[in-house]
């Protein structure tokens, strides 16, 4: 069996084509994966006309607002392009040089700071589209709505926490600022404690001593009750809270699954391909009868075949996380794990292509078989749950089951991540896999004789 | 039919059958071969020429019937050259020598390129070899083990007639060395010149055993005409 193994690697050497493929395949995958994740989503251009003057600052219940550190957090999620009128706003978007435009209005400031105030008037922004191509302006619709519910929302909070400190100054007593002016505020509380003084000195048989218990009785009540006011006033700038739950999976981070998904395909592709073509190649050079008449025994060879399979589709996998390690981080300290999710994720693939080789005997069959098996299952066991009908989903799981790409993503992600999914179940899944793709080729093989 | 027991018996059939499906391949072929002889068989397409040989070679399990192989190997070559057309001429033959488990695989590749005069060519790869070297080395495979039965199927077809020339001329020192050599042709001339017995099937039957003088005196209608009218004439005589 190692003069067979050493046999086919030769061959390979000799094959500059498909090893070049071996290699430029799990690079390429690698670099553009890499790219993917180290860069993000595109950002929509969007026009930027800020009418606001320079160094206006926002000021809110005596706290200052950072408007820079608001544009800066506004233009890391947009492509910003500064425009200098809302005519060159409004032509960059007609011209489709940006999807959208957004226009800060000079009174922007004065009326968000007038929500502190006694006299509130709503501040607007406004925002021209393009929505000439539905996926962009999708997009940007989503952004620009993320971003202003965000600025509502801190502002909410500020106008909460503002008219907290107007309600916490009515009860308590303290200072307040109007005009320049510095006024004592008496409060709720020191008013009741001075009534009750006044209260005590009153004969008992006065007239006054009534009106004067109603008034102590109201300015007691009322300080209790604005005590709450506080909680109250801040679930209204949290309306809702979220508290997830996770029921059901621990998913690994999504750079982790990013990874897994690139090294499952590609050591699927390699492995698969290699295999059933090496196999198949055996016929096409008219060597297996040769071979199996007492030189190497069928299950041997299916052996050497598996062996080679997994012995290269590890090389490049772990080639291709090398090359991605440019780009994210990936945990070395796992290596252990990682090498047995690729052992276990390859040789399922492995016996899976030495089925197809087998049966179809012929490299461009057995080459076109493996592909055109292998791309579907790979998109279908991407197809999360709730996403098509529960019938059709069923079909999905017995197809997930049957093959090797789900069980062999599940390893990788657990190999890769902590977080991900338990090793045990995936590899013991593809072992399964391993010794039912490998009765399958051996059938096929006896088909000969 | 008649068997020339000529010396030692190194290999012998009785009763041999295999059936494809529907089709009877072979319906009860017996006969033996000796040491040093070179048995030609021949017959007309789908005769079951291919499947006596690799039953012989131990490659298909006939359904019914017997064989006795001579102890060791018996060499096999297939029609089409079972070579790996990417490696080397050399490492061809170390490669099967190795999956042979003979101790000593270089030497038994040093001794077949010398027989197979193709020293020269040892490092080039075996694709870019013509198709009558490629049949050399095809065959030396077959000798690797030292067999005492060498099997042949088609081992001169696409060849030129210069190739031809050569194989045979290997295969017959081959046969002056004592191995017995059986060999399938559809060349029915090169059968009479190189066959020293003739076994000729129709239809998985077993017609004739004999020299291509007896299969000549078989067909007395063919009269003075050439060995492949004779022949022609054989087949058609007994329903072919």
């Amino acid at each position: 069996m190692r003069w067979l193994f050493l046999k086919d690697l030769q061959i390979l050497r000799r094959s500059p084509l498909v090893t070049v493929l071996l290699v430029l395949y799990p690079v390429a995958i690698a670099v553009l994966i890499g790219f993917a994740l180290s860069r993000g989503p595109e950002k929509p251009r969007v026009a930027f006309l800020n009418e606001v003057p320079a160094g206006a600052p926002l000021v809110l219940g005596g706290a200052q607002f950072d408007l820079t550190g608001a544009k800066s957090e506004l233009c890391s999620r947009l492509d910003c392009v500064p425009v200098s009128s809302e005519a060159q706003a409004r032509q960059m978007v007609e011209s489709g040089d940006a999807l959208a435009a957004l226009i800060l209005p000079p009174d922007l400031v004065t009326r968000l700071e007038s929500l502190g105030g006694l006299n509130p008037t709503q501040p607007t922004v406004r925002v021209l589209v393009n929505e000439e191509d539905p996926v962009k302006a999708g997009l940007v619709n989503d952004r620009i709505d993320s971003l202003v519910t965000q600025a509502n929302l801190r502002i909410s909070k500020e106008v909460s926490r503002i008219s907290a400190s107007y309600l916490t100054l009515l009860t308590r007593g303290g200072t307040f600022n109007l005009l320049g002016q510095t006024l004592d505020i008496l409060g709720l509380r020191s008013s009741e404690r001075i009534l009750r003084g006044v209260r005590s000195e009153l004969p008992a048989d006065s007239s006054m001593g009534g009106a004067l218990d109603k008034v102590i009785q109201f300015a007691r009540l009322a300080s209790q009750n604005l005590d709450q006011a506080q909680p109250l006033l801040t679930s209204i700038a949290h309306p809702i809270e979220v508290q997830k739950e996770v029921v059901s999976g621990s998913p690994p981070s999504l750079d982790a699954f990013a990874i897994a998904v690139a090294a499952t395909v590609t050591l699927m592709f390699v492995t698969v391909l290699l295999v059933a073509g090496s196999l198949a190649l055996e016929w096409e050079e008219n060597a297996y009868p040769r071979l199996v008449r007492g030189l190497v025994g069928r299950t041997a060879l299916l052996a050497e075949k598996v062996g080679l399979g997994v012995a290269l589709s590890l090389a490049v996998t772990l080639l291709m996380l090398a090359g991605l390690s440019l780009f994210v981080d990936i945990h070395w300290g796992r290596l252990p794990a990682i090498v047995a999710a690729v052992l276990a994720g390859g040789a399922a693939f492995a016996a899976f292509g030495a089925a197809i080789g087998a049966s179809a005997r012929e490299v461009r069959a057995s080459s076109l078989l493996a592909f055109m098996i292998s791309l579907p299952i790979a998109f279908v066991s991407l197809v999360e749950s709730g996403t098509v009908s529960p019938g059709l989903f069923d079909v999905i799981k017995v197809i997930r089951a049957v093959f090797p790409f789900d069980a062999a993503l599940d390893a990788i992600s657990g190999g890769l991540d902590a977080s991900g999914p338990a090793l045990g179940l995936p590899l013991l899944h593809l072992a399964i896999l391993v010794v039912a793709y490998g009765l399958v080729a051996r059938l096929a093989l006896r088909r000969l004789a | 039919m008649s068997a020339q027991a000529n010396g030692e018996v190194v290999i012998e059939t009785r009763g041999l059958a295999k059936r494809f499906g529907e089709r009877q391949a072979l319906k009860g072929v017996s006969f033996e071969a000796h040491r040093g002889e070179l048995l030609a068989i021949i017959g007309p397409n789908g005769a079951g020429k291919t499947t006596l040989l690799s039953i012989l070679a131990g490659i298909r399990e006939p359904d019914g019937g017997s064989v006795s192989r001579p102890p060791g190997e018996i060499g096999w070559v297939p029609q089409q050259a079972a070579l790996y057309r990417r490696l080397t001429v050399a490492e061809n033959l170390r490669l099967f020598a190795r999956l042979e488990g003979l101790s000593n695989a270089d030497a038994a590749v040093e001794e077949m390129l010398e027989q197979t005069a193709l020293g020269e060519r040892r490092d080039d790869q075996v694709g870019t070899l013509s198709g009558g070297n490629q049949q050399r080395i095809n065959i030396a495979l077959g000798l690797l083990s030292r067999p005492a039965v060498l099997l042949l199927d088609e081992p001169s077809a696409g060849l030129d007639p210069r190739q031809r020339e050569r194989l045979w001329e290997f295969v017959l020192a081959l046969a002056g060395g004592g191995t017995t050599v059986i060999f399938s042709t559809h060349n029915i001339a090169e059968a009479e010149r190189y066959g020293q017995r003739l076994l000729v099937l129709a239809d998985g039957d077993a017609l004739f055993d004999g020299t291509s003088g007896d299969l000549h005196a078989a067909a007395p209608e063919a009269g003075g005409r050439d060995f492949e009218q004779a022949f022609v004439a054989f087949l058609r005589d007994r329903g072919h």
